[in-house]
């Protein structure tokens, strides 16, 4: 049995005349960080790299949804037009048919994917939706990730009564029904508005979702810090004479830092699936405004005569939310890789 | 001349990894005979490690090529299929790990574990195998054995944790035992014991034995024939007193230098060997030593073969230098070590 | 281990009473909440709607309303606002009905999850591997109602292969029980077992590379042998706990979406018409439902995670 010849020839040390002139180690691989590492094993990831390309692409859609607006479709995402009509294929047609049916996709600049019972332009109300639901999911993300991390490590470094609070009510959240805490404070919210704050304000989802998954963070970084907090570096730092939240932040917050990373594209993805069900449900983004969801909870009614108008923002969704799960797959295994190395031949 | 067991020829064991291919072991060649316990020792990332776990096939992955033969009873372990290796594996070849407590199964009881070895071979009762387990348990020495076989690895001393180790291997009375780095997580007096234990079982069963570890005092006690290996290659072989009282190789003379002496002069600093192990991945070309020697010379550009130079024809090393160079330069501040004129 | 018990008997009676209080609370801060008004119904007087209030007691003071509420929902008398009817009594009829879709679908994806994630362990880097990983991220990627939208449109309309929906019970028929579930079942699995795969992939994987697996290698086990008992064993103690907080949750009505879309009659078609038309009796009794078998499916996984790994014993 051969050896397989090794990779790019065994460029060994050329020994020079006089020995000592030779650093004692040979050549040695260069130094690299924990971070470069894992760039560099990203770099590679092939499927990785190309869903975030694709994730990219879809933000960048909908970011430019003004812009679809005015230059392609020419009308905005709540222009009404029940009595318009639209040509297709060279004849015009109704927007929306004397008994009510939306038109389906006409493939044209104007209502490319359709229309709604109210004459809106599909495809714009698409990309607009698409907005709502990124920007709600991001800012729900955000929250979630310092308040998450912020109680995980007060919780976990302090314990005593800031523990003895905090715990409960995470676990109090974490076992109530996702559904029915959601669902309930975005119907309550969405009817009566909190504060200052009015009930169709896009801050109201996110915020329920920043709630309702603090827990899904704050947990294992609470565990995380309770396991850190008996390491000897905590007492060299506390004999050193750091305070406890000098302490928290640069001596623990870093060595929690890959776990947060770890966590942030699988909130991020879930916050996204989560706005998507309230809003479906109607406890979520509220009319006028639009989101994947809330189109795809309207276009159910006609999911037997023009099956795009629910699926296309489905579709649209689900390919998000796969971006988002598979980059976060690939951050995970640049970060840590558990899988056998493959043979180069 | 006892009879061979086990043959080990031209072994080579190479990875692919992200950096390129790591050729951890190369051209290693040895035979360990019936009732001898024949050590290695390096230091670590020499490749011992490596070599052992290869005999067991634990090293076998995508990643891994292997070349050379290494025979056990007429089979060539590596190049076994896997159905051939397992049933091999644990009845004619056993094995015992450094870290007790990582290397027992934490959620399944001790004289269970046993119990399992056994019945994975052969094909008795599991109450028939837990007696068994039960009575090779009080042959190395845990007492109150039928109590304990319940118990969980967790529940145990280190030191009795490794017994059960010792237990679980020669189970099946196995022709070659390895033991890697047994007694190195253990405290020094137990280490004794378990030495002690170690030597005892074996003589009664003239099992031959692989001892791969990087206390020489180790090696001292138990060894019948040492093994040095550095940077994958094996650069010295022969008796232990052939090793202690007449090392030829510069890496065996700096290994015995860094050991502290009690009978002499405290030197000035501890001697250690300067620089370290070379990079696998992109070995030196010729003598792997020859970066950290200071007694290299131009010929060290070719590696040496490890061949006999002395009349012995049992003592092999791989150095260029003369016998009676070597006599000379290994000799500093009155005992042997590696830096030239070492403080004394 | 009686301490164990009382400690979670107490534990449960907090949860339950955290949860009702919270539900209530969250309807409190609905300023244009009127339930009286919500009974009346549209065209009442305002004297009806008065009248209403002072029946059902919407004119007392918070805590009392709150502790008038609790006595009803615990003596198995409350009803809810919009239908008059027992709550208590529609929980226990339906839940039939919300076990016959939750616990099928349980056992089948956690066989299915438990296949594919091993297979996946055993072949990592391989391409039925990676094959199997997409796979699963897909499935955890689809929102349960789009999965059974879709489901609905392309089996049941598009190619007539199921029933559009509604229930037939076990004992009535087994056959078409099982038939008008099948893709309710398919609904909930799939994103269950693209979660739980992966778990055990990852799980699994980790525990591969531990010292004893080689241990057990090294005894000459077989591959299969060294994979059931000692890599499968330790690398599915984490998902008990995860699998008992899920189940617990579906029992409860999690499932509202797929009920609601399949027309089936369980608690969760109940609690999801309850919340659209805010009738708060039947989401206070659902959540502490939910609340129960949370606290009860929590304490069963510590006791098995506790048989699994003796290290851990459970402590008062």
């Amino acid at each position: 049995m051969a050896l397989d010849s090794p990779e790019g020839g065994a460029a060994g040390i050329i020994v020079s005349a006089a020995p000592s002139d030779l650093s004692p180690e040979g050549r040695q691989p260069a130094a690299i960080g924990p971070w470069q590492l894992a760039l560099r094993r990203l770099r590679r990831n092939y499927v990785t790299l190309f869903f975030l390309a694709l994730l990219v692409i879809l933000v960048l859609m909908c970011l430019l949804a003004p812009v679809y607006s005015a230059h392609i479709a020419g009308v905005g995402p709540n222009t009404n037009n029940i009595t318009g009509t639209v040509s297709v294929n060279g004849t015009q047609q109704n927007i929306v048919s004397l008994s009510g049916v939306p038109i389906g996709p006409t493939w044209g600049a104007h209502y490319l994917l359709g229309a709604d019972t109210n004459g809106r332009d599909l495809a714009v109300r698409l990309l607009y939706g698409g907005r709502t639901s990124l920007l709600i999911g991001a800012v729900a993300t955000a929250v979630i990730m310092i308040l998450g991390t912020l109680v995980g490590l007060l919780a976990g470094y302090f314990r005593g009564v800031v523990d003895f609070i905090l715990r409960p009510l995470m676990e109090l959240i974490w076992s109530f029904p996702v559904v029915i805490l959601g669902v309930a404070l975005g119907t309550a919210l969405a009817l009566g508005g909190i504060g200052p704050v009015k009930g169709n304000s896009l801050f109201i989802p996110a915020f329920i979702i920043g709630v309702v998954y603090v827990p899904y963070l704050g947990k294992p970084i609470r565990g995380e810090v309770l396991r850190l907090r008996e390491q000897d570096f905590i007492d060299a730092a506390r004999v050193q004479g750091m305070g406890p939240w000098r302490i928290m932040f640069s001596e623990i917050l870093p060595n929690v830092s890959t776990t947060i990373i770890v966590f942030l594209p699988l909130i991020l993805a879930n916050s996204i699936l989560l706005e998507a069900y309230l809003s479906f449900l109607g406890a979520g983004v509220q009319a006028p405004n639009a989101s994947w969801g809330t189109l795809i909870s309207d276009g159910l009614t006609y999911i037997q005569t023009t099956p795009t108008y629910s699926l296309i923002p489905g579709a649209m969704l689900v390919l998000t939310v796969l971006s988002v799960n598979v980059v976060g797959d690939g951050v995970r295994d640049a970060l840590d890789p558990r899988a056998q190395v493959r043979v180069r031949n | 001349m006892s009879e061979q067991l086990l043959e080990i020829e031209d072994l080579e064991v190479s990875f692919a990894t992200e950096d390129g291919v790591l050729r951890a072991v190369s051209g290693v060649s040895f035979t360990v005979s019936r009732g001898e316990t024949v050590a290695i020792v390096g230091e670590s990332g020499s490749g011992k490690s490596v070599t052992v776990m290869t005999l067991m096939g634990l090293t076998r992955s995508p990643n891994a090529r292997f070349a050379g033969t290494a025979r056990l009873n007429g089979v060539d372990l590596i190049s076994a299929s896997e159905d051939k290796l397992e049933a091999i594996r644990g009845k004619e070849i056993a094995m015992i790990f450094q870290d007790p407590i990582s290397a027992l199964s934490p959620v399944h009881r001790v004289g269970a574990q046993i119990a399992e070895q056994i019945r994975a071979h052969e094909k008795i009762s599991k109450a028939a195998a837990l007696d068994r387990a039960i009575e090779l348990m009080g042959r190395v020495g845990i007492p109150n054995a039928r109590a304990r076989a319940r118990s969980y690895p967790h529940e145990f001393s280190g030191g009795m944790r490794q017994r059960v180790m010792i237990a679980m291997a020669l189970s099946l009375s196995p022709s070659v035992l390895i033991a890697d780095e047994p007694t190195t997580a253990l405290d020094v007096t137990i280490q004794a014991q378990i030495l002690d234990e170690i030597r005892q079982l074996t003589a009664e069963s003239d099992t031959g034995v692989i001892f791969v570890t990087h206390d020489l005092g180790v090696v001292a006690d138990i060894a019948d024939r040492v093994l040095v290996m550095y940077a994958g290659r094996l650069v010295e072989q022969g008796t232990v007193d052939e090793i202690f009282y007449d090392p030829q190789h510069p890496y065996t003379w700096g290994l015995l230098g860094s050991v502290p002496r009690v009978d002499l002069e405290p030197p000035r600093r501890l001697p250690a060997i300067p620089g370290a192990p070379p990079s696998l991945v992109r070995p030196p070309e010729g003598c792997p030593f020859q970066p950290r020697c200071p007694h290299a010379f131009d010929r060290c550009r070719e590696l040496p073969p490890l061949a006999p130079r002395l009349p012995d024809a049992g003592h092999l090393d791989r150095c260029w230098l003369t016998p009676d160079d070597k006599r000379v330069l290994r000799e500093t501040g009155g005992r042997i070590g590696l830096t030239e004129g070492a403080a004394s | 281990m009686t301490g164990f018990i009382t400690r979670r008997l107490a534990s449960a009676v907090l949860l339950l009473f955290a949860t009702s209080v919270v539900v209530f609370g969250i309807f409190e801060v609905i300023p244009s909440y009127n339930p009286a008004r919500a009974i009346a119904g549209r065209a009442a007087t305002a004297a009806t709607v008065a009248e209403i209030s002072q029946k059902f007691g919407f004119d007392k003071p918070v805590w009392i309303q709150y502790g008038n509420t609790m006595k009803l929902i615990f003596t198995g008398q409350i009803i809810d606002y919009q239908d008059n009817l027992n709550v208590v009594s529609q929980f226990v009829h339906r839940f039939s009905v919300t076990l016959s879709l939750v616990v099928p679908a349980a056992i089948i994806w956690m066989a299915v999850a438990i296949l594919l994630g091993s297979i996946s362990a055993l072949r990592a880097g391989g391409w039925l591997d990676r094959g199997l990983m997409v796979a699963a991220i897909t499935g955890v990627s689809i929102p349960v109602f789009l999965l059974a939208a879709a489901l609905l449109y392309l089996f049941a309309f598009r190619l007539p292969w199921f029933p559009n929906t509604g229930y037939t019970p076990f004992g009535t028929d087994p056959a078409q029980w099982a038939y008008h579930l099948v893709l309710p079942w398919l609904s909930i699995a799939v994103l269950s077992i693209g979660f739980y795969s992966r778990v055990l992939r990852s799980n699994a994987l980790d525990v591969i590379n531990q010292d004893f697996v080689r241990t057990a290698r090294a005894k000459g086990l077989t591959e299969r042998q060294v994979f059931t008992r000692h890599v499968l064993r330790n690398a599915l103690m984490p998902i008990v706990t995860l699998f008992g907080l899920d189940f617990a949750t579906l029992l409860g009505g999690a499932a509202l979406v797929t009920e609601t879309v399949f027309n089936l009659p369980g608690i969760g078609q109940y609690e999801a018409t309850a919340i659209g038309q805010l009738d708060v009796p039947p989401i206070m009794v659902g959540a502490m439902f939910t609340a129960f078998f949370v606290v009860l499916f929590s304490a069963l996984s510590d006791v098995v995670y506790a048989l699994l790994d003796p290290r851990i014993r459970i402590t008062g």
